[in-house]
């Protein structure tokens, strides 16, 4: 293959069905209420990713995620719907990661995977919602980046050209290879889980899961190598070890408070023809509208 | 959301014991997993796959298509330029199916297809009808394919079955405005052009499902001078190949997302399926019962659509301050409309492994595999089963989806009949099922030879012949003394002298033996799953008097009293 797509992806909790177990005594999240789900912008990523491949001759998707081992079930996810194989980076010494860190190791991860041509992932996670882990990451590989992208105009082998979602409206640009993308939300919801890929991939495995499951099916896995997800630890990225997991975050939480979102206070008003223009008026005074 | 995995009885019938046999058919040593990544390796393999593929059908039912339901009954299709435009939703459902790689389900690999057996397949029509029966008939008449696969030559199989997985969508055109129920008497004309090495057809077809689809069989008469049966033959047309407008879509009452077209055929080249003459006797004669055991499992799904709908109102809505659900009448048809899906569903797969095997053999057969004694008289005895069962399923399962469709606006009273809340859109859906693909008074000519004969008593033999438990023995004493009634009824009918005679009391005599057969197969739920064990009490209490009243209309009817219908 000559031209790789590279997907970053993320297993969040899903944040978006919140009961009221979501968040533990101390302020952090309280994982195991929540089901773990693939980053709903991620999801996006991999369906830009998917049609960059139909536009390109050998093209392949990878997908690169880090977190803990059962993180590979959205590796699994990614190849139902279209991806060719990935890469999980898992190791305790990850755990604690901001930003920074976090960028680091798959910056690291990503060097193993070069040549790539395109670095694609959503704007940002659920559970963070920082949006800095994909430009984090560009800078240190020193790639381009375009943030927002909401459709995939046209790829070549040499550049890429997208359409970008701002705040007051659409902007195309075009950026050469190797380049970082993150996709908005907004952007072609990812195509479903496809019948034969579902049946061909369902035994991906890292070779940590592989060894679980019993020698009948160590034969197999061997057999197949496009079942083999791929599997690093911190030793296997050449990492300084500081600048990794919680040594490598300087992002603290202080503290976490519990808001109560309450009413403001509300204004009643007749629904005659001056009431309406005083209301508009006052609209267009606090730039509300106009 | 999910329709497969929110229904346990789904995953049960899935699962039933005689699957086992099925699925070994159909894979056959499981030899293809060394050439097509995605075969089984196993049974347990296989049925893996089903399940993941189901749980893909269940998604996109639940958030796709039953989100788009609503809005595709409003717009609906139109014509433009003798062409059918979908309705938005519609074209979404079938463009996310198409991408999930879940037609050509049945189809074997060679051709694109899952080679899934018949009960995942049914199964999968069944889902989708639950979230859009209308949207069903589109994805339903993928069926055309396997009249292919059956019946015409490979190179004609090599051409179309791979578009089916593409996406590439089906009709099967044999009504015209003179021949409904008649098929005999269809006059749409077939002829030969020597120079071409095509068939031509021209005429006019009626009343056809999604009938501007990119494939389309049609029935047409290639013997000229013939009148009846024996003078039609079955074509494929390729819309590619032009000569077929749309004159218009019928405004209907229900499944308005599912066009129903009038087709001029103009000098529409065809290729000719299997042998001349044949299209009627056999092979459309084929199609047909592949197409009532798909409104067998549309009508299930609308069933279970309207009994969940009813239930969820019913535990919502207070009068006299409490929820209507804790009012005797009201539980009374929950509960009815609970044991009438659990009954026809159970019926439903029954009939999908019976004929999944009766087509795995005719697979070897085609293929000149020479059969064992023991697996001809098996494979005499699944196709026996499967045309008897398939009329008996498709008339209870029609008529029981109108029955829950009504019973679903009664549990909303006055709010069921605004266009609010679904269900009215689901009785006006309903409403065809017991008409098309042959009424239920022709499923009833269809069956009831095989309950004159003792098809039916033999086989119900075999069903009181299956070991339950205990506990159940109150049911099974019940069902064998509906049998001997229904022994007594048969032998009254007959001594009554007249085919007329029989023909008036068929529907009675195939109501007797619907209820037993399935009160047998809910009692065999029933003990493999506690979950079954209500409705088995429920509907067998049900079928005791209505088995009842049928004997009792036989045993006191005065033969010369017939004319008093006239």
């Amino acid at each position: 293959m000559s031209f790789r797509i590279v997907v970053l992806a993320k297993q969040v909790p899903d944040t978006r069905n919140v009961g009221k177990d979501a968040m533990k005594a101390d302020g952090t999240i309280n994982r195991a209420a929540l089901p773990a789900i693939f980053n709903p912008e991620d999801l996006n990523a991999l369906e830009m990713a998917i049609q960059m491949k139909e536009k390109i001759k050998d093209a392949e998707v990878v997908v690169l995620t880090m977190g803990p081992s059962r993180a590979s079930e959205i590796i699994r996810e990614a190849m139902y719907r279209g991806a060719d194989g990935g890469y999980l980076v898992s190791d305790m010494k990850f755990a604690g990661a901001d930003t920074l860190a976090t960028s680091y190791t798959l910056s690291m991860a990503l060097k193993k995977l070069q040549p790539f041509q395109v670095l694609i992932s959503g704007r940002q996670a659920i559970d963070g919602d920082t949006a800095q882990v994909g430009p984090q990451t560009a800078e240190k590989l020193n790639m381009p980046q375009i943030t927002y992208a909401e459709e995939l105009v046209d790829i070549t082998e040499k550049d890429v050209t997208v359409k970008r979602r701002l705040e007051r409206g659409v902007e195309t640009v075009k950026s050469p290879l190797p380049c970082l993308v993150t996709v908005h939300g907004s952007a072609q919801e990812c195509r479903p889980r496809h019948a034969v890929r579902v049946m061909k991939y369902k035994y991906a495995a890292t070779p940590s899961e592989a060894q679980q499951r019993g020698s009948d099916y160590t034969e197999w896995f061997s057999q197949h190598p496009y079942l083999q997800i791929g599997e690093w630890t911190a030793a296997d990225l050449d990492a300084e070890p500081e600048r990794l997991g919680l040594s490598g975050s300087p992002t603290k939480v202080k503290k976490v408070d519990n808001v109560v979102l309450a009413h403001k206070e509300a204004s009643v008003m007749p629904a005659t023809d001056e009431a309406i223009d005083t209301l508009i008026q006052e609209l267009m005074a606090t730039h509300v509208i106009g | 959301m999910n329709f497969y995995s929110d229904n346990e009885a789904l995953a049960f019938h899935l699962h039933h014991p005689g699957m086992k046999k099925c699925v070994d058919m159909k894979e056959r040593g499981y030899a293809e997993k060394d050439q097509y990544d995605y075969a089984p390796r196993d049974f347990e393999d296989a049925m893996d796959n089903y399940d993941k593929v189901m749980e893909i059908i269940g998604d996109i039912s639940a958030n796709v298509l039953a989100a788009n339901a609503e809005e595709v009954d409003h717009q609906g299709p139109s014509v433009e330029n003798y062409r059918v435009r979908y309705a938005d939703g519609t074209r979404m459902n079938h463009e996310k199916l198409t991408q999930a790689g879940v037609y050509g389900i049945a189809l074997p690999r060679t051709y694109g297809g899952l080679n899934f057996s018949m009960v995942p397949y049914v199964m999968a029509a069944e889902i989708v009808s639950r979230a859009d029966a209308g949207f069903a008939n589109i994805w339903g008449l993928q069926d055309c394919a396997e009249t292919i696969y059956e019946f015409a030559s490979e190179e004609i199989k090599r051409e179309f079955l791979p578009r089916i997985h593409q996406g590439a969508t089906c009709s099967m055109d044999l009504t015209e405005p003179d021949a409904g129920s008649d098929l005999q008497a269809v006059q749409l004309k077939a002829t030969y052009d020597e120079k071409r090495q095509l068939w031509m057809l021209n005429g006019v077809k009626r009343f056809i499902t999604n009938g501007d689809a990119e494939i389309k069989l049609v029935l047409a008469r290639s013997e000229e001078g013939t009148r009846d049966g024996r003078g039609l033959s079955y074509f494929v047309h390729d819309k590619a190949w032009g000569g077929v407008k749309v004159r218009r879509i019928e405004n209907k009452m229900g499944i308005k997302g599912s066009p129903t077209c009038e087709l001029v055929f103009e000098n529409a080249p065809a290729k000719l399926i299997g042998d001349r003459k044949m299209g009627l006797i056999k092979y459309v004669m084929t199609l047909m019962n592949g197409a009532r055991l798909g409104v067998g499992a549309q009508s299930v799904g609308l069933s279970e659509a309207a009994y969940r709908e009813a239930l969820k109102y019913a535990g919502e809505r207070e009068q006299f301050g409490q929820a209507i659900i804790k009012f005797p009448a009201v539980y009374e048809m929950l509960a009815m409309m609970r044991a009438k899906t659990d009954a026809t569903r159970t019926l439903l797969y029954e009939t999908s492994r019976q004929v999944d095997v009766s087509k795995s053999y005719a697979v070897l057969v085609n293929e000149g595999e020479k059969l064992t004694p023991e697996q001809r008289a098996d494979m005499k005895l699944a196709q026996r089963n499967a045309d008897m069962l398939t009329p008996i399923l498709k008339m209870f399962s029609s008529e029981y989806a109108n029955q829950n469709a009504y019973d679903a606006i009664q549990v909303h009273g006055g709010t069921g009949f605004m266009k609010d809340f679904p269900v009215e859109r689901l009785y006006r859906d309903a409403r065809i099922l017991t008409i098309y693909e042959g009424t239920s008074q022709l499923q009833v000519v269809a069956a009831i030879r095989h309950i004159l004969n003792g098809n039916l008593g033999k086989y119900i033999e075999e069903l009181a012949a299956h070991p339950v438990k205990a506990d159940f023995a109150h049911l099974t004493t019940q069902l064998k003394a509906m049998t001997e009634t229904l022994a007594a009824a048969i032998e009254q009918v007959k001594g009554m002298g007249s085919d007329e005679l029989i023909d008036f009391h068929a529907r009675r005599l195939v109501e007797i033996g619907g209820h037993i057969v399935m009160g047998y197969l809910l009692v065999q739920d029933a003990d493999r799953c506690d979950c079954f064990r209500k409705s088995a009490e429920v509907f067998i209490q049900f079928s005791r008097c209505e088995v009842e009243k049928h004997a009792a209309y036989i045993r006191t009817f005065v033969p010369e009293n017939i004319d008093l219908y006239k």
